[in-house]
């Protein structure tokens, strides 16, 4: 571009003291290409001196419009575009999506497929912590936790690599079930994880509980009280770090997490170290569900056998007209869905992940809304930061977990 | 529906009147665009629906009454519910009451709806673009909105493409 906007400071007039008019604060670009923004986020700080007296959170530079593209693909061929969303997060992205369309038209689920997506989205969500942990570790100068957390998840990548081909955009959920049964190998890459894993968090812990240095950088720095997180709709460990005890995987169970025993770790503190103290508790909780459900793996079909959603296996194309019908119609035109509008969500890593679906009885999704956790985690920075040193808010980001592509869809 | 929603219904049909459906246990209520204060007002002090979820809207053009249905999908904590506000309004530059007092949520979320949608929200404290650049021109979600697409280039035919490329103006 050969002419760059003019911005002054007219613009933000509305959003900024008195005192950045006269020149008396500063106002200072934080991003977006600034590594402790976890993506391209940028944040407008108005200084005074260290302290931040105002921070407008400026978002939308990775916005891909997701929503608008799904809208002109069929339900099955729209999951793609969903693994695009929260990119630490796929597997939950494509749990929702496919709660969301079997909702909509009404489809069962095999028992085996649903221990199989509780099994993959719970490593999903300590993949999704790790990358967290490590990060923020990195944010606050501890450069071990990276390497350690990063050494973690590649295990856990493996393992999607080993069931879906991909060791990211996996679309390994379909709706009716799952891509394919996992291979033998599955079962002990698994139990290789959880045997070393809990000694891991326990190293990750020596390394940062109880850390002078990492507390003097924790503790009640960026207070956020139960209230004003509701009223931001903040949700996930964020909102359990404040003090509300919610989670869907208890309040709504789905995909049988009500056979599982685990616990939701919750803080009253509502500071940077709660939030870190419940996504490391997570850590265990989920590594209980991914144990529990893996003793009590079912056998049998992994996709439902209702052929007008869910395509018939191979071998059935070769010997049956209608399987070849079927499978024909369905990766050609799609499955219609009823005239009529769901919403379906489920707890992601970083919190409520919902799914508005809208159907105009053809084979294409009329609306679809992805209601992002980390959207509305970050609406309350402003509040957060306010009175904080600049340093300060990098660890209050930080421990806000937000994903950009999340936010930007 | 669920016996837990009856009340609830009554209380607005009481107080609002309106109509509702009901798909897969879940109650679509509708609401007049002056009447979404008073009944988010309602919902979240008499019933508990103390987080906002999330809002949004649909298109449904080129039919202009109602042409958008603008979307509040409320949860309740406490009692463990969901329930659905739906707010229809006409023609193509509509204007609805905000909600930035009662959830501040629907502060940047009515930012997206005014990005993308173009719908206007009256006494919204930062009506600015969230998402697209400042000087976006359309509301990309709406449905009179093409979506763009980008013809593959390969060695035979790069120059061509090239050359009616729409790329980005100085």
């Amino acid at each position: 571009m050969s002419q760059l906007q003019e911005v002054t400071v007219d613009q933000y007039r509305h959003l900024v003291s008195e005192r950045a008019l006269t020149g008396e604060t500063m106002l200072l670009n934080m991003g977006p290409q600034h590594p402790s923004t976890h993506g391209v986020l940028r944040l407008l700080l108005e200084l005074d001196g260290e302290t931040v007296i105002n921070c407008i959170p400026d978002i939308g530079f990775l916005h891909t419009g997701i929503e608008k593209n799904m809208e002109a693909k069929t339900y099955q061929k729209a999951e793609v575009m969903t693994d695009r969303l929260d990119y630490m997060n796929t597997m939950g992205n494509n749990l929702a999506y496919v709660m969301a369309v079997e909702k909509l038209v009404d489809l069962d689920v095999p028992v085996r497929a649903q221990a199989l997506r509780v099994i993959l989205s719970e490593l999903q969500r300590i993949a999704s912590h790790l990358v967290w942990l490590g990060t923020s570790g990195l944010d606050l100068a501890a450069m071990s936790m990276f390497l350690y957390c990063f050494r973690e998840r590649e295990q856990i990548l493996d393992i999607f690599e080993l069931v879906s081909g991909q060791r990211m955009m996996t679309t390994y959920f379909r709706p009716g079930g799952v891509w394919r049964d996992v291979p033998v190998e599955f079962e002990q890459a698994v139990r290789d994880f959880i045997k070393i894993f809990p000694r891991r968090i326990d190293e990750y812990e020596t390394l940062l509980t109880k850390n002078p240095l990492f507390l003097d950088r924790m503790l009640g720095i960026g207070k956020l009280d139960a209230a004003t997180a509701l009223s931001h709709s903040v949700t996930g460990p964020m909102l359990r770090a404040s003090g509300v005890n919610w989670d869907l995987r208890k309040a709504r169970p789905y995909m049988g997490y009500e056979q599982y025993d685990f616990n939701v770790p919750t803080h009253t503190a509502g500071d940077t170290y709660a939030r870190y103290l419940v996504r490391v508790q997570e850590l265990r909780e989920s590594l209980k569900i991914v144990e529990q459900a893996l003793n009590k793996l079912p056998l049998g079909p992994v996709r439902s056998d209702n052929r007008k959603f869910v395509p018939p296996p191979r071998s059935e194309i070769g010997t049956s007209m209608e399987a070849l019908i079927h499978h024909f119609k369905l990766w050609t035109e799609g499955f219609p869905a009823p005239k009529a509008s769901i919403y379906s969500a489920v707890e992601s890593p970083r919190g409520e992940l919902g799914v508005f679906l809208e159907g105009d009885g053809g084979p294409k999704p009329y609306r679809v809304h992805m209601r992002t956790p980390s959207f509305d985690n970050l609406s309350p920075l402003s509040k957060m930061v306010k009175g904080h040193l600049v340093a300060d808010l990098v660890a209050i980001l930080a421990s806000t977990d937000i994903v950009l592509g999340d936010i930007d869809r | 529906m669920e016996a837990k929603l009856e009340p609830i219904v009554k209380a607005l049909q009481a107080k609002l009147g309106g109509s509702f459906e009901e798909f897969r246990g879940e109650v679509h209520y509708f609401v007049q665009p002056a009447q979404i204060v008073e009944a988010l007002t309602l919902l979240r002090d008499q019933h508990q629906f103390e987080l906002l979820s999330a809002q949004t809207a649909v298109d449904y053009w080129p039919q202009t009454s109602p042409r958008f249905h603008v979307i509040y999908q409320l949860s309740s904590l406490a009692q463990n519910i969901t329930f659905q506000l739906r707010v229809p309004v006409n023609g193509d530059n509509p204007t609805v009451p905000t909600a930035t007092g009662i959830f501040e949520s629907a502060n940047w979320r009515e930012r997206e709806l005014l990005d993308m949608f173009g719908i206007q929200f009256e006494g919204h404290p930062d009506p600015r673009r969230i998402l697209m650049p400042e000087d976006a021109e359309g509301h990309p979600l709406r449905k009179d909105y093409p979506l763009g697409y980008e013809e593959p280039q390969f060695t035979f035919n790069f120059e061509d493409i090239d050359l009616r490329k729409p790329y980005a103006k100085e």
